[in-house]
């Protein structure tokens, strides 16, 4: 086999003691970022990637991805001791950690939350190694048309599964692309959207920027104005005979953590989708297929084991496409991927081949991250319990800080810390009236990869529009966008049918 | 039907729709239009996405009035006396960028975090004290030795020169 000689190779990389300490550091940061109420993966790679220019850049993406994956692993320790979810992805990981908790056992949920996330995390990166070579060979046969394509594929999942307002959704996938053609164009090189004449324009808008804004200051402003008591933390002693005990629970749902991960893997490729979706849809499949149903939401050990094998199978499922063909699967590897760029490894098909050392060196970290997730998660269930008891004006404070001082480390301007603040006000307002910022997000990443694509597919074609549906896999990428455009205004004549026809 | 308008969901539609009007005015000064043989021009990517952005916000205006005018929503669109707190962050936050360019990083955060973490999050001074004096140490030996990034000091620049001439 030969990915598993490439894998091999990547260990070489991955097990150096530097970026096995680079893992651990990642691990335990995404651990306890995650494990803060109102942090997720998402805010923990935003705020911490600036930081990350102190090593080289494969390292530097080791620990992003370490940091993922620990957010994965920690966002089910306040679910469960603080009935807060620690970020959306572990939500459902409340509906029955919470009542867990409150009977005594929440040292059992804990174990049985880490064990389920490590056989997630495991069985997701195997099927993640699986498949990366494949896609990616077959991405290598994508031309300009085929990436532009594919770019609006992933936005019309936004629209078509998202789950949010279909014209909210438009409106800030739009906002995104039209901020990520400010500055210089690209084909031209002439300068266009310079705001008020500023200078610091000229440059353009940088993800991080964005992403800082609305997923550092938004969330603080978000998790402020929610947050008007201080939550209570649920002590969880941790001893030998529960971990037992946490282990034998779950061995015996190993059909839960089976399904809940391949499905996590696959939900988490689609970028509307995601971890959120991949463990509510896991919860409901647990509970629609258990013998006892009724138990769920009362503190059954299942219910947490569901949510958590599928939100770590997600994050690594949501790798795959970033990787393989440059489509983030979700916000966190959209940054990943604008970290990507921004330091010259350009993710798709092509980093397989001109830098297979480091994509093979990432895939097995993968494999380290989650065995190191898994020890030092066991391992901190006491901190986790003290770091809770933190008040949360530390925490909001120290956020804060980062976001002002890392916003102006990557190009030393503040023209960028105004802009942090700006986005920063303005997404906490926009997420309150219920735009989803996702796609806002990955839109200013991809906005550069959608427009070059397509007018370079138009120069290639002499001008002629049809390139893009005369080519069989772009026609194809194109119907399955149209699809899935279309998709709400099918749902909603179908509930009317329904509605006027009650059978 | 103006206190329809003025609801946050209109105000926020509006808001939009005026920022894409404001997009397309500037995108017009490069070509919109189709270059022949080339394919579209520098602007008509922003143009055209900024008038899909106007009718999406144009038809969520529509519609937020309409719903309002049908059953008017009465739930406050922040919660119930917590606007207060939001509004004194957001302001600590720009006076805080604002010292940063004038009195420097090493005054605005410290200045900053004492706000936060005193006034605001009524910490005792236990907990207060060392994070105000930790943090630019840490920020000073992380950004500016390790990383060489020189963080912004306005007019207490000079009383960097010592320490400038100790590490470099």
């Amino acid at each position: 086999m030969e990915v598993l000689s490439l894998l091999a190779q990547g260990f070489g990389t991955s097990l150096l003691p530097l970026n096995i300490g680079i893992v651990i550091v990642g691990v335990t940061l995404g651990l306890f970022i995650g494990a803060m109420p109102g942090l997720g993966s998402v805010n923990g790679v935003a705020i911490v990637l600036p930081l990350t220019f102190i090593v080289p850049p494969a390292s530097a993406i080791i620990f992003l991805a370490a940091l993922y994956y620990g957010a994965m692993y920690g966002g089910a320790v306040s679910s469960i001791l603080l009935g807060i979810p620690g970020s959306s992805t572990a939500v459902a990981t409340t509906f029955d950690g919470r009542p867990m908790a409150q009977q005594g056992k929440a040292g059992l949920a804990l174990i049985a939350a880490a064990v389920a996330s490590f056989i997630g995390g495991t069985i997701s990166v195997i099927l993640f190694t699986a498949f990366a070579v494949p896609l990616a060979e077959l991405a290598l046969r994508f031309g300009p048309a085929e990436n532009f394509a594919l770019v609006l594929l992933a936005f019309t999942t936004f629209v078509g599964l998202g789950g949010d307002d279909a014209m909210k959704t438009i409106a800030m996938i739009c906002l995104g692309l039209v901020l990520s053609t400010v500055g210089l164009d690209m084909i031209s090189g002439q300068p266009r959207l310079i705001f008020f004449d500023m200078p610091g324009f000229f440059a353009g808008i940088s993800f991080l920027v964005l992403a800082i804004g609305v997923y550092g200051i938004g969330e603080v402003l978000w998790t402020l104005e929610k947050s008007r008591v201080a939550p209570t933390v649920t002590p969880a002693r941790v001893t030998w005979s529960e971990m037992r005990a946490g282990f034998a629970a779950a061995g015996r749902t190993w059909k839960t953590m089976g399904t809940g991960s391949v499905m996590g893997f696959f939900v988490g490729m689609l970028p509307a989708a995601g971890a959120t979706p991949a463990s509510l849809m896991a919860y409901g499949i647990a509970k629609s297929t258990s013998r006892q149903p009724e138990t769920f939401g009362k503190g059954n050990v299942e219910g947490v084991v569901a949510p958590e094998t599928a939100n770590n199978a997600a994050s690594t499922g949501s790798l795959l496409p970033m990787l393989s063909l440059g489509i983030p699967g979700s916000p966190t590897t959209a940054l990943l991927l604008g970290g990507m760029v921004m330091w010259g490894l350009t993710p798709g098909p092509m980093l397989f081949i001109e830098q297979a050392d480091f994509v093979w060196g990432l895939i097995s970290s993968l494999y380290t991250a989650n065995l190191a997730a898994v020890l030092i998660n066991l391992a901190l269930i006491p901190v986790f319990v003290w770091a809770l008891r933190m008040p949360f004006s530390v925490l909001c404070t120290l956020v804060l800080v980062l976001c002002i001082v890392g916003g102006f480390a990557p190009d030393q301007r503040m023209h960028d810390v105004w802009l942090i603040l700006v986005f920063g006000v303005v997404g906490y307002i926009l997420r309150k009236a219920d735009y989803p910022l996702a796609p806002l997000v990955l839109a200013l990443v991809l906005g550069p990869v959608m427009e070059r694509s397509f007018r370079q597919a138009l120069i290639a074609a002499q001008g002629d529009p049809t390139t893009f549906v005369t080519r069989p896999l772009s026609a194809t990428f194109i119907a399955l966008a149209v699809l899935f455009f279309l998709l709400p205004v099918f749902m909603k004549l179908w509930q009317r049918r329904k509605g006027s026809h009650p059978a | 039907m103006l206190k329809a308008l003025l609801k946050a969901e209109s105000l926020i539609a509006l808001g939009l729709m005026g920022l894409s009007v404001y997009f397309m005015w500037h995108a017009i000064e490069r070509p919109i239009g189709w270059d022949g043989a080339r394919g579209p021009g520098g602007g008509a990517f922003p143009f055209w996405l900024s008038l899909i952005m106007l009718g999406a916000s144009t038809a969520i205006l529509i519609r937020a009035v309409r719903t309002e005018l049908r059953v008017p929503d009465l739930k406050p669109f922040f919660e119930p006396g917590m606007i207060g707190p939001v509004a004194a962050v957001t302001l600590a936050l720009t006076i805080t960028i604002a010292l940063m360019s004038w009195l420097g990083t090493y005054v605005a955060i410290p200045l900053f975090m004492l706000w936060y973490l005193r006034v605001f999050g009524r910490n005792s001074w236990k907990v207060t004290i060392p994070l105000v004096l930790g943090t630019p140490v840490v920020l000073f030996f992380f950004f500016e030795v390790a990383l060489l990034i020189l963080l912004p000091k306005g007019i207490t620049e000079p009383l960097f020169f010592p320490l400038y001439a100790m590490f470099f």
